[in-house]
């Protein structure tokens, strides 16, 4: 076996033999499965919920507005004083109370809910929505319009996006779909360069401090060393990838068969709802059977490959830049002035994400998926929109020279800086460096 | 034949000079020391010679062949600056260091468990090296840079950390494999080992070298005929009044009353010993060769003086 090969074994075996590394592989999947499993339990928890509430209305607008619902009961009480429907939600016998006080010439806009308990913002919104609804119809009224032709009038606008392409091949787009994707990805990619950069960094300046680099390049050149560890952690990464999706997967569908087995209903009502929440917006029974017509949409051929080339590169891009400054870095303390460099172009294309999604084709998004320190973050977001062949071909192309320059422009540093101790180190210094044979 | 030739080679680093036209003859199986104050440019020459670094000029022989890839398994390099992985295993990590050197890993296995046999530390081989002494961490060190049966061995500073015994029992190692055909060299301030081991030395100052040679033969060359003579006699006095008649001569009392050390810069001691055969007990007669440490100094001074 070569050396750069056992480098990388051994690279490989102790980090995925540590502790963090299982924990890590196995909260990972939980923490995902958990945000799409809360929201499913909360729904299904807060529909059992069920209130009780009192209606004291003095106005008369409202007493036959309140209807009791799936989830709450509500109890119109003509005649009764608000004192001694109070006292009812003390003793329990009501969850709350609402009081419309009386008005004479004008529109009744005060209302007040007495309960003991936290006010579920459901209810509050339910509340208002009838009561604005009900005053909207009495004016229209009083203007002689008959709220049958209003809500005749009303109609929804489904608007399609078509996305053409030169051959005239027309293609629906759900922007939706494509930003949550395009977001996950990015974040994803910039996740693992980070924390995975992070150990490629640690791991050098490890072997900085323990004294054990200049053993090892007795025995190996300095640019083997960096290397294999650069491409023993991506392995790590890669197998953390791998061990989580397939994590993800079983705990998902082990939740499902589960749920699914004691209620099936409840099943698809949970999800139903709990789409609702995530998205925060109703969709309707429509959008829910074009599910599948929007996973067919997609081209996830285009974006696996994408992904793990930009992925790839991204991470090993920065990589040689975390060696160079693991290299540096005597102990953990100075780290911070020579990662400032490398952590801002991370930022911007974190910062990217937020933007690109609004205008994936102008100029600013085209450039930052182009200039290759931000272009593994930033391409991302864009793919699931559809990119030109040639900005991907171009992106990939800069992303791999400058990864080829900067492993060079890595290991002169490296090879030099491993060797350094007890020295403040000056940028002007560093650059000076590069000329050591 | 030189094992290793050093060849007008010359280093400089951007603010200074680190070696300038070094020139350095190691003959082959005998323990070569090099020696030189901080900074002279010692650590420079050894990682050229372990190719971790390039000269800027000049050229490094081994068996009259130009340094390259392949001597690196011919090299055992015991750094100044050492330590191991804390958090590995003992064995696994000194598989893996033997392996970096070119050793299948069964032959590494073997060969370890006969050193760990050999310094009786058996035990040891699945603890983590964090669990260990420093000087239990230096036997391992020990190990894995002579592991691959090396011809060349480099040791930078292999004493510190070491205490008398296991100092000792180094020192032994070392005579040991230097008798079994290896060359050694070994770069130190401890100039009591340089006499007790080395056959030749190199002294560097300043990336230049201003003292080679045996080490008997510059003990020679630096001899200032010091000759140092305790005589016991009840009446001090009379020594004293002999001293007095040589302008060559120091007196110093010593810790006993009756004693009297003299110390005598001259080739020929044979007149003042009669004298003080006649009045006194000679106790001790010695000649004093100037000790490395001393040559040492002076070289150094001289030269620094000089520039």
């Amino acid at each position: 076996m070569n050396k750069i090969g056992l480098i990388i074994k051994r690279e490989y075996l102790t980090r995925v033999r540590k502790r963090s590394f299982l924990i890590l592989t196995f909260l990972g999947p939980i923490l995902m499965a958990a945000i799409y499993i809360i929201p499913i339990m909360l729904a299904l928890h807060s529909s059992t919920d069920h209130l009780r509430i009192a209606v004291v209305d003095e106005s008369h607008w409202f007493e036959n507005n309140f209807k009791t619902n799936e989830e709450h009961t509500f109890v119109t009480m003509p005649g009764q004083p608000i004192d001694s429907v109070k006292e009812m939600v003390k003793t329990g016998v009501f969850d709350m109370a609402l009081y419309v006080p009386p008005t004479q010439l004008n529109i009744p806009s005060n209302a007040v809910v007495y309960s003991i308990r936290q006010v579920p913002m459901e209810v509050e919104t339910h509340i208002s929505s009838v009561m604005e609804k009900e005053i909207e119809n009495q004016k229209l009224m009083a203007k002689g319009v008959d709220p049958e032709i209003v809500s005749a009038v009303k109609t929804d606008v489904n608007l399609q996006i078509m996305r053409m392409d030169e051959k005239g091949n027309e293609k629906e787009t759900f922007t939706e779909v494509q930003f949550t994707l395009g977001l996950i990805l990015a974040i994803l990619v910039y996740m693992f360069i980070m924390f995975f950069g992070g150990q490629v960094m640690q791991g050098v300046s490890e072997e900085k401090t323990n004294r054990i680099i200049e053993v090892i390049i007795s025995s190996v050149k300095p640019f083997q060393l960096m290397m294999g560890k650069i491409i023993g952690v991506s392995l790590v990464a890669l197998t953390q990838f791998v061990l989580w999706i397939v994590l993800t997967l079983v705990l998902y569908l082990g939740f499902s068969t589960y749920l699914g087995l004691s209620n099936p209903e409840m099943l698809s009502q949970g999800t139903v709802m709990a789409q609702e929440i995530t998205s925060n917006d109703i969709m309707s029974n429509e959008s829910v059977q074009n599910i599948l017509q929007i996973v067919q949409s997609i081209d996830f051929g285009t974006i696996i490959t994408c992904f793990l080339i930009f992925f790839i590169l991204g991470y090993l891009l920065y990589a040689t830049l975390y060696a160079a400054i693991g290299s540096l870095v005597d102990n953990n303390t100075d780290s911070q002035q020579f990662t400032l460099p490398v952590t801002v172009p991370l930022m911007v294309a974190f910062f990217s994400t937020f933007y690109i999604p609004n205008n994936p084709d102008s100029s600013l998004s085209v450039w930052f998926s182009l200039i290759p320190f931000t272009s593994p973050i930033s391409m991302m977001v864009r793919i699931p929109f559809g990119v030109p062949i040639w900005q991907i071909v171009v992106s990939i192309l800069l992303l791999a020279v400058t990864f080829v320059f900067m492993t060079w422009f890595a290991a002169k540093i490296y090879r030099t800086g491993i060797l350094m101790y007890g020295k403040k180190l000056s940028y002007k210094e560093i650059f000076k460096w590069l000329k050591y044979k | 034949m030189a094992k290793i030739t050093v060849n007008e080679v010359s280093k400089r680093y951007a603010d200074h000079t680190a070696l300038d036209s070094m020139c350095i003859d190691i003959p082959e199986r005998c323990i070569y020391g090099l020696l030189g104050p901080n900074g002279a440019g010692k650590t420079t020459l050894i990682r050229i010679l372990n190719q971790i670094t390039a000269p800027d000029s000049g050229e490094v022989l081994i068996n009259g062949e130009k340094l390259c890839q392949k001597h690196i398994a011919h090299i055992g390099y015991l750094p100044e600056e050492r330590g191991l992985y804390k958090k590995m295993k003992v064995g696994e990590q000194a598989i893996y260091l033997a392996e970096l050197k070119g050793i299948k890993k069964a032959e590494a296995q073997k060969r370890l468990k006969e050193w760990f046999d050999k310094f009786e530390i058996s035990g040891w081989w699945d603890k983590k090296v964090e669990e260990l002494s420093k000087g239990m961490q230096q036997k391992i060190q020990f190990i894995t840079t002579i592991i691959h049966n090396p011809d060349i061995l480099i040791f930078d500073e292999p004493f510190s950390g070491f205490d008398p015994i296991n100092a000792n029992l180094l020192k032994e190692a070392i005579l040991d494999l230097c008798d079994k055909g290896a060359t050694v060299l070994l770069s130190t301030h401890n100039m009591a080992s340089v006499e007790e081991l080395c056959n030749s030395i190199t002294l560097i100052n300043k990336g230049k070298s201003i003292l080679q040679g045996k080490v008997s033969d510059i003990k020679r060359q630096h001899d200032t005929h010091q000759r140092e003579i305790i005589v016991r006699c009840d009446d001090t006095l009379k020594v004293m009044n002999i001293a007095e008649t040589y302008n060559n001569i120091k007196v110093e009392p010593t810790d006993r009353p009756d004693e009297t050390k003299l110390t005598l810069f001259s080739e020929s001691p044979n007149e003042l010993l009669n004298q003080l055969l006649q009045v006194g007990q000679l106790v001790s007669f010695k000649e004093m060769l100037p000790s490395m440490n001393d040559i040492f100094i002076q070289e150094v001074q001289s030269k620094n003086k000089a520039s």
